[in-house]
This record gives C-alpha cells, structure tokens and sequence, in this order.
C-alpha cells in the first residue's frame, strides 16, 4: 500500500494565464504547489514569470465565490438555473430569439468555447454571440485570412524563432506580457511609441507616434523596394498581386513617413537592411499595431513586408502574430464568434452549415445566421433593437470594453445579466444571476497556444464546494431548454473534433492521448494517423491559388487626432505582475504588490509643462470619461503621449470605440486626452 | 456633375483620387500634358541616384482609371480655357465641358536665357531624368547649376554614380530659403567629401560644348550640364481666361480661383500670397479641394514647410522659420563642422518654429512632429538636441545599486532580496532563484544576478 505522500504525484499542465501556456506541474495539497516543467517547448528549461510561479494562490482565495446569486443574494443552484432558463424562455416568447445574447473570452477552454457557441446557436437560436477576443486576436486574424487564407498565430513552431538572425516585432511587449518568450529571440528590431521593457532588449527601437504604424510599415516595405531588396524570385513564384501593392507605395517614400511617424530614415533604412540581409528573418505583429480602426490593414502592410522579403513559409523565417489570451487562438477557431462555426468555418458558407448543422443533429436553416461584433453587441444591449438579456463567461467588459462608462450603461439597462466567474469582478457585480464556476486547475480542458499546438490542461484540485464548471452551467441551462449538452470535458472535446472535421481548423485527429503522448498537437491533424502541421505553409498556402496575396493598403489619421482641449494622445497596455481586466491578478498578493494600482506614465517635458510631480494623482480625461492614475515620469514615452495599463477600471473609460470596417476592432490603441494634478 | 482637370501631376492626381474616394457618381476627366501615368516627381531625385528604378515612381496603375470610371486624356495640352460655355480647348481643337474645373498646371523650370542654354538639360520631369542619365552614362563630367534643394539632390546622384560634379550656385550659400550661412557651408563640406565640388556666388554665362563660362569668364568643364534654377508656375492658361494672376493663380481658402467654378491647387495656385514648391502643401490643396467640390466642408490654412533631403549620406532636414536671429528668437545652435554636422533650433513663444538639421540624428523625427503640432519644450533646450542626456543613469554597478533596485523585473526581486538570500547562504545563481526565482523568466537578468552574487562573494573575501 502506498503511503500517502508517494500518491501525491505532481500533476503536468500549463499556466492558466497567456497564450504562451508555459507547461508547469502542480502538486495537490494545501497549498498547491507550482513546479516548473521543462519539456514544454514554449518555456523550455522550466521558465515561468511572476504571474505563473503565484497563479495557485487563486484556488483557495477568500474572494472564490462558492454559491450562485441571484439578485445578490445566495441561492441553490437549482433556484438560480431554474430562474435563468424560465426568463430566457420568456423573453425569447416574447421578443423572439436573438433578444438573447451570449458573450465569451478567450481565457476558456476549447471545449467550453466550442460549448458556448453551439449553446447559442442551437438551445438558444440566438445569432447574437461575440467574444472578448474581437477586442484581441481579430485584426490580425483577418489580415492572415487574407494574406494566407488561414489564420494560425505563429504557422511554425515559436522555436524556431532561435533559428532567425533578426525578429522585428511590431506593437507587443513580450518582456512584461510573456516573459519566458524572450528567450526564444535572437536580435531584435521592436517597433513601439514607448522604450518598453521589450524595446530596452533591442537592437535597434523604432519609436513611431501612436497610430502611425501603418505608414512606417509602407516606408519600410519602400525602402525593399528602393534599395533593391526584394525577393523577387519568392514574389514571383508564391504570390500574387506584387504589383499593385509597388504603385501604391510610390506615395510612401521615406521622407514623407518620417513626417509622419517621427522614425528617423537611417533608422528605417537600419531595419530593412538588417531583416533584408538576414538569411532567416521573421516579422512578428501584436496587439500594439492590431488594436486600431485600421489594424486590418496595418497588419497587411506588416504581412506585405514579410512578402516582399520572401519569409512566410520558409522554414526558419516567416510572419506570425502573438496572441494574448491563454486560448486566445483555439477561442477564436471554434464558434464563439458572430461570423463563425467550429473548425474556423464561416457561418454564411452553406457547406459550413450543413456540416455543423449535421454533427449537431438540427437542419441547417434552424441555424441563426452572422450577429454583432463584440462592441456592437455590447452598444446595442437593453436597446429597442438590442438583446434584453445576456450570458457572460470568462470576461469582464466593464474593465476591459472601450468606452467602458456606455458599455456599464448598457449592461444595467439589461432585463437579465448572468455572469459566470470564479471572483465578484466588476462586471459579475453588475448581474442579476452570479454563478460560480471552476478555474483551470480545478477542470480538463484543451488549449490552443499561439503557435496553433493544441495542449492538455489537466484536472490537479477539486475545486471548492457549490461551484461547477461552465461546461456543467450550459449543460444545466441547456437540460432546461429542451437540449441535451454534454459536460465532460472529453465528450465535449469529441464532439468538436468532429464538428471541426474537414474546417481549416481541423482537430479531427487531435485526442487527449495523442496530446499527452506528443506534449501536444498542432492543427491542423485531420485524421488519426496525421502528425499534424507544425508549419502549414512550407509548401503552399491556404488560398485557392496556394499563393499568398499582397494586399494594397493605405496609412489613415488615428480616428480621433489630439487637438486643442485634448492636445496629448493616450495609448494603453499591460504590465508584467497583472493579466488582462485583473480579476485574477489583482487578487493575488505578490502581483499586487509588484503592480499596486493605476498609473500614468508621462514624459518630463509634458509633466514639467503641466505641472505634474512623480507619484502625484493625475485626472486624465478624454471625449469619453475620466481616469485617475498616479504619475509615474519617464523619458521611456514620447513627449505628445501618455501611457496607462488596462488591468484596472479607469483607462477604458477613455478609449475610443471607432471599429476596424473589415475586424470589428475597437481603437484601443489611441485616442486623445488631456491631463491634470489632482491636488 | 462634370469636372474637368488639367494636369495629372502630383497635385491633379491626387485631387483625381481625392474626389474619387469621396463621389462614385462625379464625371471626371482629366487632362495631362505628358504621355503617361502619373508619377511622384519627388522620388525623380532617387532615380537620378539610381535608388528607385523609373518603374517604382508610378503612383497610378494604368489600369485605375478604367477600375474608377475617370477618363484621361494624357500627352495633351488644354489651351484655352472658356469661361462663357464652361468648356476646356484642348492643342488639337478639341472642346470638354465642366462644370467644375481644377488647375493643377504646375510650374516649368526655369532656364536661364543665356547662350548656349539650349545646350543643357533642366531636372524637372521624368523625361528629363531619363536624358540626364543617358548623358551621364557617357559622360565624364557633371555640372549642375543651381544649388538649391533640386540641384544639391541632382548633384549627390550624379556623384553617386561616380561622375565628377562641380555645383554651381549663385548665392553665398547653397540652398540659402533654406539654411543660414553656416549650414550652407557644412553642406557645401559634406558634398565636397562626396566628390561634388561646390561654387557659391557665381553667375553662369554660357553653356559651352564642353562646359560653362562663369561671368568673370573662368570655364568650368564638362561634358553634361543640369539645370536646376528653380521654377515657375504655369499660369498662362489662368491668365489668358482672366483669372487673377500673381505669382500664381489667386485661389482663396476653398482653393477656389475668382471664377467659383475654377479651382486651382499644387505648385501653380497661389494662397494667402504663398506659392508652394512641395509636395505635401499639394496634397492637403488636393484634398480640401476634393472635399469642397464633393460637397464637404474643408478650408485650407497654408501648411508648415519641412525640407527633407534625399541624397544618401547626406541627412538634411531644415523646417521653418531658420533665419530668425536671437533677436526676434530663442535661437539653440551646435556646430561641429569636423563631422559634418549642424543643428539650430529656433523657438518662439514656447514653441519649436524653425529648425536645421544637417549630419545624421536620431531627433529628426521628434522635432519634425514638433515643428507640425506643437507640444511642450524641455526647459533645458539641450535636451532636444541630445535626448535623454540629462537624465540617463550610469549603468548600475552592484555596488551603486540601492537595495531597493530591482534585478528582476519578471518576479519582482530586488538587490536586497538577492542580499539577503546570499546572506541565508546561496552563493550562486541557481542558488538564487530556488530561492527568489530571480532569473526564472525573461532570463535577461542573468548577468545581473551573476554581478551581484560575484560581488556579495568578494565583499566576503574582503572582509575576511
């Protein structure tokens, strides 16, 4: 008989936080124990930031909400679904299907995403489901489909980024948001308004004005062009449409971007000399040059640089862009967004909705057709022609939405808001119905890490007593409705792997076995006996023609330009102790003490000409609202902009919601504002 | 509606795409005297040094003009314009009504009426390029006359082709709207290191066979001769219909002429008493006209002028108002000629309104955004010129480092923490990151860590 500490094994599994999902093992027990995992190949050697080394203090956390409110106040949890699903039923009697919306994040599980989006589409028969990820992954995602054909954040291994002689990276910070990626890079050109963290590591740092990364990428790809460093036999032989993207950069030379940009033509001529002269190079895009009404196009102008310089599908070199959330690429694969059906299929597609409609066994015309965009959705809560109620997993918009004072409004006017969460976040404080649910080391599910490898997070505590996972709450509501769901994570995970069959996501031959044997699985793997496709473009790429198109694209103003009462631009981001709205960081001890509170990061010149002392409040407000902050100077900004993180309500207040016409992308990126000491 | 245009230049192009991005339902034609597409006339320069191919200059693909529903007419002159029936005339007798019409004619180069003028070779349109290159390509010497913006740029690429060149210029100092004297003579130091030989404050003569005769009757060899005298609007067209003429055609701040159903923008129009030589100025006419006749809102207010020149390894940007003494303004200068460069900034009212930038330098960019928008100034002027000298810190020795410095930014551990676990007995990295976890995410602190223990470790040497 074993004693009881030898069958206290440690368990293997990921972080639960970024899309990196650095492999790490816990030890069940109180405490559970973090362990680094070294034969993950993301984190290889066992790496693991602050956020992950601290991530199981969350399990027995005093604020774990362990009993479903209703109206806030505790109720079973037969009360609170029999509620839910008897309100749901007659406000579709009433205002018929699509007056009830679904809303999911990125941070769940493909299983749950996959769960939540036939939910919708089939117990609910509403069209009205978006996610979080719209605000993430959407701009990028739409230039890969529309470069590529298919959308995988990285197409190749993130190891072999050590392989490249040069990796410029465009708007992302992966010192601070995933730290054990920095070891990955070999030398670095960042493009950022701000000396990050990631910038201070670099050779060379393009610092652009906010917004204008659009028109630095046409100048870099100029440059190519003029100095006679096109690959023109790649050009010639994978693409398609060179020459168009050639006449619109004649109005791009690089003068009239550095008047522009304020990026110096030497530098510029730097950088493409050092990516042209590379024998492997890889371009990498993130949230920085994505999060802008133009992000679409900015990040064509980004994947038509790769082109020119003949990266994509070569082994060692290519384009990817870095996701953020944990499953932030498998959430955006699997149907929890408005346009979408499992296996990255688009719902309009007739074949797409057979397919579907097939595994799940309804008629394709039962099938809701394309809904609202996350923002959209959002604005047109509690309107006349807007969803009266709405069921929210894994995320937290009254933080994280632009416009963040409207989207609250919107939320309250609801006639029901139901919010599943492991913690009483901002926006679960605002619902009718709060139901508790697990979080990642508590259940099993799957994840997609940016490099499109499918990974296993395995069950290492039970968790607290009342709380169910969400695949449980959609079985519960959906029992409720007249459907059967399944809750097991397994079963829910076969039946997505069938409903992804012959999709450009294709899981079909992905199993939990295979996962565990094979430290995961990259899509797509259509059948069995496939060893899924680490570099998908190695021979062709996803297009009708197997050639990757240039896209022709030009440079527009931010939305909204700074002018006399709002005469400085705001730009927003992340910190390395806190992840996303911070419903789970800012609960955690060390995190907060590492990143306390808000704060404003401003230039010497601005503060001294506004008056404004280190560690001072500062008011900053723009169109839209105002946020508070404490003022942190430093010459890391450029002069005309300031800088606040996202992870605590206040600085989406101020940002602005005009969306990308092609992603749906809200400008978080830039806006205008102005600043004053609060004394 | 029927809008007509003369010109497909720089300024006619872009109003084509302008009004077209804004109105489907507009009729457009345009007219433009030379045989081809248009092309950006800025990047001839690069042509001439061989940095752009001729190919990578078309800012229209041949196909644009039957995708978006515009006519155009190229390798015609309109020559009439007649303002009684609403109708342009063209050379071959050909009659275009409008009801809006958009000069944007331009301006010829200047030729100097000299002997033998004929002799040489103006810089002005791609036809003109592709002459000099040929007569480069033979060649075995250059003379460019004429050292402003064009001439200097001219210049560089010919040398940079490995012509000799010798720089022609009749001011004092080269490229004098621009500079003041000194960086006139910086740029004039620089070009000779690039095999450009510089002549300020002389006056051609005559163009020869073989070269030019100077005034005071020196030659100067060689066997191609460039003109780059400036230029001058074409506004016969305007004149001859009516309109009121100056330097330029009159327009008001719709860009609209005298005449409200004629506009002119670009280098030929002539607002608020400026004429405008650059591009950008004609794009944003460009635009405040397509938004005016489409119906919009739009006004234009004169624009900030930033010279920027393309000649490599010469960086050269001036912006402004870079005459201004310490008389009239806050003037900020360093000079180094050793090394080719000058800077001088110019401030007035708290606010950056002229600048010289000559030798490479990382602020151009900063003091361009500056200089169009405005912004705080640093109170220590220095500060603009060489960012982040007052503030940056030496690099941290193990031994300056507060205890409340943090080593590692990933898990938030500070030299005291690394202290004190040295102090509990760790005496190397690995040792530190069991404890702290120090090093266990970027990586990057690595060597930190590695200084600090080495450091704590020597201390103990010491000490002992």
């Amino acid at each position: 008989m074993k004693s009881p500490e030898s069958s206290i094994e440690p368990v293997k599994t990921h972080c639960p936080y970024c899309a990196l999902q650095c492999g790490m093992t816990l030890t069940p027990g109180a405490p559970v124990v973090v362990g680094p995992r070294d034969d993950v190949p993301a984190n290889a050697g066992g790496a693991l930031c602050q956020k992950g080394w601290t991530a199981a203090e969350l399990l027995t956390h005093r604020d774990r909400l362990t009993t479903p409110l209703l109206h806030g106040e505790p109720a079973s949890w037969g009360e609170a679904l029999d509620y839910v699903a008897g309100r749901l039923r007659a406000l579709r009697a009433e205002h018929g299907p699509d007056s009830v919306a679904v809303f999911g994040g990125g941070g769940l599980t493909n299983e749950k995403a996959y769960q939540l989006g036939k939910f919708a589409r089939v117990a609910l028969g509403t069209s009205q489901i978006d996610y979080n990820g719209r605000f993430c992954m959407s701009s990028a995602a739409a230039a890969s489909i529309r470069a590529f054909g298919m959308d995988r954040g990285l197409p190749f291994p993130v190891t072999d980024l050590a392989q490249a002689e040069v990796v410029l990276m465009a708007g992302a910070n992966v010192a601070e948001t995933m730290p054990p990626f920095v070891r990955h890079l070999p030398r670095l050109i960042v493009i950022d308004p701000r000396r990050t963290a990631t910038a201070r590591l670099a050779w060379l740092h393009l610092q652009p004005a906010p917004g204008t990364d659009l028109a630095l990428a046409l100048g870099l790809l100029h440059l190519v062009i003029a100095e006679g460093l096109l690959d023109k036999g790649y050009i010639a032989e994978r693409t398609t449409g060179f020459e168009a993207v050639r006449t619109s950069l004649a109005s791009w030379w690089p003068e009239r971007v550095e008047r522009v940009t304020g990026v110096p033509v030497a530098r510029m001529r730097q950088a493409v000399h050092a990516l042209a002269g590379a024998a492997k190079a890889v371009v990498l895009t993130g949230r920085g040059v994505e999060q802008h009404a133009k992000g679409t196009d900015t990040v064509t102008a980004f994947i038509n640089l790769a082109l020119a310089l003949g990266l994509p599908g070569r082994p060692g070199s290519g384009y990817g862009c870095l996701t953020g959330q944990g499953n932030g690429q498998g959430g955006r694969e699997h149907g929890q967004k408005a346009d979408q059906l499992p296996g990255y299929r688009k719902i309009d597609d007739p074949a797409a909705r057979e397919h579907v409609a097939a595994v799940w066994g309804v008629r394709p015309e039962d099938l809701p057709g394309p809904g609202r965009s996350a923002y959209e959705l959002l604005q047109a809560l509690g309107t006349p022609e807007g969803p009266r109620a709405l069921l929210l997993f894994g995320s937290n918009p009254v933080v994280s939405a632009p416009r963040s004072l409207a989207v609250a409004e919107r939320l309250r006017s609801l006639d029901l808001l139901v919010v599943s969460d492991l913690v009483m976040s901002e926006t679960a404080a605002l619902a009718d119905v709060v139901l508790p649910t697990t979080q990642w080391a508590e259940e099993t599910g799957t994840m997609t890490n940016l490099e499109g490898r499918v990974l296993l997070r395995r069950k290492a505590a039970e968790p607290p007593p009342g709380v169910r996972s969400d695949l449980q709450i959609i079985q519960g509501l959906a029992v409720r409705l007249g459907h059967r769901f399944a809750a097991e994570p397994r079963e829910v995970f076969d039946e997505l792997r069938r409903a992804s069959a012959g999709g450009i996501a294709d899981y079909s031959g992905i199993t939990y076995e295979r996962i565990e044997a094979e430290t995961g699985v990259f899509w797509p793997c259509p059948s069995p006996g496939h060893p899924g496709t680490p570099r998908p473009f190695l021979d062709s790429f996803a297009t009708p023609d197997g050639r990757a198109r240039f896209v022709p694209v030009e440079h527009r103003a931010p939305a909204e330009e700074t002018s006399e009462d709002y005469p400085v631009y705001l730009t927003t981001g992340r910190v390395l102790a806190q992840y996303q709205s911070g419903a789970q960081t800012r609960r955690i001890g060390p995190l907060v003490e590492a990143a306390p509170e808000s704060f404003v990061e401003l230039h010497p010149s601005l503060a001294a000409h506004l008056e404004i002392d280190a560690g001072d409040r500062v008011r900053v407000t723009s169109r839209r609202g105002s946020a508070e902050g404490v003022a942190r100077i430093t010459d890391a900004i450029r002069p005309d902009t300031v800088f606040m993180p996202f992870h605590w309500e206040g600085a989406n207040r101020l940002t602005n919601p005009a969306l990308d016409p092609t992603s749906r992308m809200p400008e978080f990126k830039v806006c205008a504002v102005r600043l004053e000491a609060v004394r | 509606m029927r809008i007509v245009v003369v010109g497909n230049g720089m300024a006619g192009s872009r109003f084509v795409s302008e009004v077209r991005a804004r109105s489907k339902e507009a009729r457009i034609t345009v007219f433009g005297a030379e045989p081809w597409q248009p092309y950006n006339r800025v990047l001839l320069s690069n042509v001439l040094a061989g940095s752009s191919g001729p190919d990578q200059v078309r800012l229209l693909d041949p196909a644009w003009y039957a995708e978006h529903g515009v006519r155009a007419v190229l390798g015609c002159r309109v020559e009439q314009i007649d303002r009684d029936t609403q109708a342009v005339i063209t050379e071959d007798g050909r009659r275009e009504p409008y009801d809006v019409l958009v000069l944007a004619t331009g301006s010829d180069p200047i030729v100097p009426p000299i002997p033998g003028v004929e002799r040489a070779v103006p810089f002005r349109t791609l036809d003109d390029c592709r002459r000099i290159l040929a007569a480069a390509e033979n060649g075995s010497r250059a003379v460019v006359v004429g050292g402003g913006l064009l001439g200097v740029e001219a210049a560089r690429g010919l040398a940079g082709r490995g012509l000799p060149v010798t720089l022609l210029h009749l001011a004092g100092h080269l490229m004098e709207r621009q500079l003041d004297p000194e960086a006139g003579l910086v740029l004039s130091e620089t070009l000779a290191g690039l095999g450009i030989e510089v002549r300020t404050g002389v006056q051609v003569s005559e163009v020869l066979p073989a070269g030019v005769r100077l005034a005071g009757g020196e030659v100067v060899g060689g066997d191609l001769v460039v003109l780059a005298c400036g230029v001058r609007p074409v506004t016969a067209l305007a004149a001859q219909a009516g309109l009121e003429v100056r330097q330029g055609v009159v327009v008001d701040d719709e860009m609209r002429t005298d005449d409200p159903s004629i506009f002119a923008i670009g280098e030929c129009a002539e607002h608020d008493g400026t004429v405008y030589g650059l591009v950008a100025p004609a794009w944003e006419q460009a635009e405040v006209a397509a938004t005016v006749i489409t119906g919009g809102k739009a006004l234009y207010r004169g624009s900030r002028l930033v010279t920027r020149l393309k000649a490599r390894s010469v960086e050269l940007a001036a912006m402004g108002e870079t005459h201004l003494t310490e008389e009239q303004a806050e003037v900020v200068r360093f000079s180094h000629r050793a090394r080719g460069t000058y800077r001088k900034l110019v401030i007035r009212d708290g606010r950056l309104v002229g600048a010289i930038l000559l030798g490479e330098s990382d602020v151009v960019g900063t003091l361009t955004h500056l200089f169009d928008r405005g912004g705080p100034l640093p109170g220590d002027r220095a500060d603009l010129l060489f960012p982040g000298l007052a503030g940056r810190a030496v690099a941290d020795s193990p031994v300056r480092m507060p205890d409340s410095a943090k080593v590692c930014h990933c898990n938030n551990v500070t030299k005291g923490q690394i202290r004190a676990c040295w102090e509990a007995g760790a005496r190397d990295v690995a040792g530190v990151a069991a404890a702290t976890r120090a090093t266990t995410g970027c990586g990057t602190c690595k060597d930190a860590v590695e200084g600090i223990v080495g450091w704590l470790c020597e201390q103990e040497g010491v000490s002992a």
